[in-house]
């Protein structure tokens, strides 16, 4: 039998993975098999749930209206369209932008929309300094963006007042 | 780089725990983002950066508690990237280019965290054996020390954000690497594997030649992340792989009391290969050590320790290989040179029959 993906070479590596209950065959010569990350059984390889993501979102993206796809998050400027072709999404503030949207998907993909475990210990408190920080750099970039360097380089004298006496 | 590795085994490998035979390791990851901070595949090479040097701060002021080493990717030739993979320490994936890109290991390797794979903290525990707990225990540790200076992506909802939906909620993936000869000879495994799949865990094979599958190993792990707690993800885990083990155990009785000379053939041929062969590519080895594995849970072979199978099983993979050996050699001299070390370590340690 010849490699599925290149077609030239015999095929060594007769791959089975399981989708969804069905099973999914793979036929690959050495070469693409170690293309495709099937080096050896330690890798890690293309995951089920990935797929069955995948496919999902094909469907919703070929079923959505157009306003559905200019769904936009305002951080990162991922619009929907692009999340349901590559799967991925591009930063936390993406949930809170297709939070309507995840819900459902999310329930059919898990099995549940609500999330039951572990939560972060980090207290309000603790984390105050850290969105400050987060504040001051984003300013920064900004002054660095306008080329106002003054303001820049005062912004990072703050940044080092404020979080290098924690260093020690 | 990694030489003093090189010439030893890593922990998960250690044969021990419980289990060992059949379960050759534990493994638990969790994956966390920053809050504020674009997901690495989209964010900046400054803003992955700056993950990095967060990340690197914590190990450096928790320092007692992440003992190891702090790797660049950048600075990590091809070999060594190769040989990170074979360890199972990281993702093939993350050896990809994308600047940016950290590794923590932990001194004895049982801890690893990637920074800027696909979500910016993989925190991975690895162990030897059915030891889903503890190992779960090492990887949530971590990420307490990290939770403590770093802010999550936290959602009431969802839990923690990741980058793909498949992940989010714990953001955890628990598996184990499974031995399962018996159930493959006596041709059950398609059962069991569509048992366990609807059950929603996700088993992996790899199929060599026919029928035979790649040194008979199987990772099971869970699929969904998201509505359930840790402890039930790992509890389930746990005991479906008891019952895997089960029936593994019930496969091996049935081959031993309908075919036992065969099997016995078997196994005394794989050793005897291994023993002789001088030619040996690591698909061979993993078979033969397969069947020698089996041999050793059956009681046949006594005299080659389970720390030993593993150790071969490891060393005969090429980055490491070269490693050993301290030379780059092609896939021929490599077959070579494996048969050559096989030969060798088995004549060291196992007292001839």
């Amino acid at each position: 039998m010849l490699c599925q993906d290149c077609g030239n070479n015999e095929s060594t590596i007769h791959l089975t993975q399981i989708v969804n209950n069905k099973k999914v065959e793979l036929n690959l010569c050495r070469i693409c098999a170690e293309k495709r990350g099937f080096h050896n059984p330690f890798e890690k390889n293309a995951f089920p749930l990935a797929e069955f993501l995948t496919g999902m979102l094909r469907e919703i993206g070929e079923e959505a209206s157009a306003a559905f796809k200019a769904l936009k998050c305002p951080k990162c400027e991922l619009t929907f369209a692009d999340f349901s072709k590559k799967g991925r999404l591009g930063c936390g503030s993406c949930y809170s932008a297709f939070r309507t949207q995840l819900k459902d998907l999310l329930r059919k993909v898990h099995n549940s929309n609500q999330h039951h475990g572990k939560t972060p210990i980090t207290t309000v408190k603790e984390l105050k300094p850290l969105r400050e920080e987060r504040k001051l750099r984003d300013e920064l970039r900004q002054a660095i963006e306008q080329e106002d360097f003054e303001t820049a380089a005062a912004i990072r004298d703050r940044l080092k007042i404020l979080f290098e006496p924690a260093e020690g | 780089m990694f030489d003093d590795m090189a010439k030893q085994s890593t922990v998960w490998l250690e044969g021990t725990g419980p289990e060992a035979e059949i379960v050759l390791s534990s493994r638990i990851r969790l994956a966390r983002n920053i809050s504020g901070i674009k997901f690495p595949p989209a964010a900046a090479k400054e803003d992955r950066e700056h993950v990095l040097a967060m990340a690197v701060d914590v190990f450096k002021k928790d320092s007692i508690f992440f003992k190891g080493r702090i790797l660049y990717v950048d600075d990590i030739d091809a070999i060594d990237r190769s040989f990170l993979i074979e360890r199972h320490l990281v993702s093939p994936e993350f050896m990809m280019n994308l600047p940016g890109r950290g590794l923590f290991v932990g001194q004895d390797e049982k801890l690893c965290i990637m920074i800027n794979e696909e979500d910016h903290l993989r925190i991975q525990s690895i162990s030897s054996g059915l030891t889903l707990e503890d190992t779960f225990d090492a990887a949530n540790k971590a990420d307490d020390y990290l939770s403590r200076r770093i802010e999550f992506d936290f959602d009431d909802d969802f839990g923690y954000l990741t980058s793909c939906p498949t992940n989010v909620g714990t953001g955890l993936r628990a598996s184990v690497l499974i031995h399962l000869p018996g159930l493959v000879l006596t041709r059950d495994i398609d059962n069991v594997i569509s048992w366990i799949s609807k059950l929603g865990l996700a088993v992996r094979g790899f199929y060599g030649e026919g029928t035979d599958v790649l040194g008979n190993l199987f990772q099971v792990s869970n699929q969904t992340t998201l509505g359930r707690s840790e402890e039930d993800i790992i509890e389930s885990l746990q005991s479906m792989t008891g019952q895997i083990i089960a029936r593994e155990n019930a496969a091996r009785e049935r081959l031993f009391n309908d075919a036992r000379v065969q099997i016995e053939d078997k196994i005394w041929r794989a050793y005897g290969l291994l023993l002789y062969a001088r030619i040996l590519t690591s698909e061979d080895v993993m078979n033969l050590l397969s069947a020698v594995r089996l041999g050793y849970g059956m009681g046949v072979i006594k005299e080659m320790p389970l720390a030993l199978i593993n150790e071969l099983l490891l060393l005969s993979q090429p980055a490491h290989l070269q490693k050993y050996l301290n030379k780059t050699m092609d896939a021929e001299e490599r077959d070579v040179q494996r048969a050559m070390l096989v030969r060798e370590k088995l004549n060291k340690t196992v007292k001839q029959p």
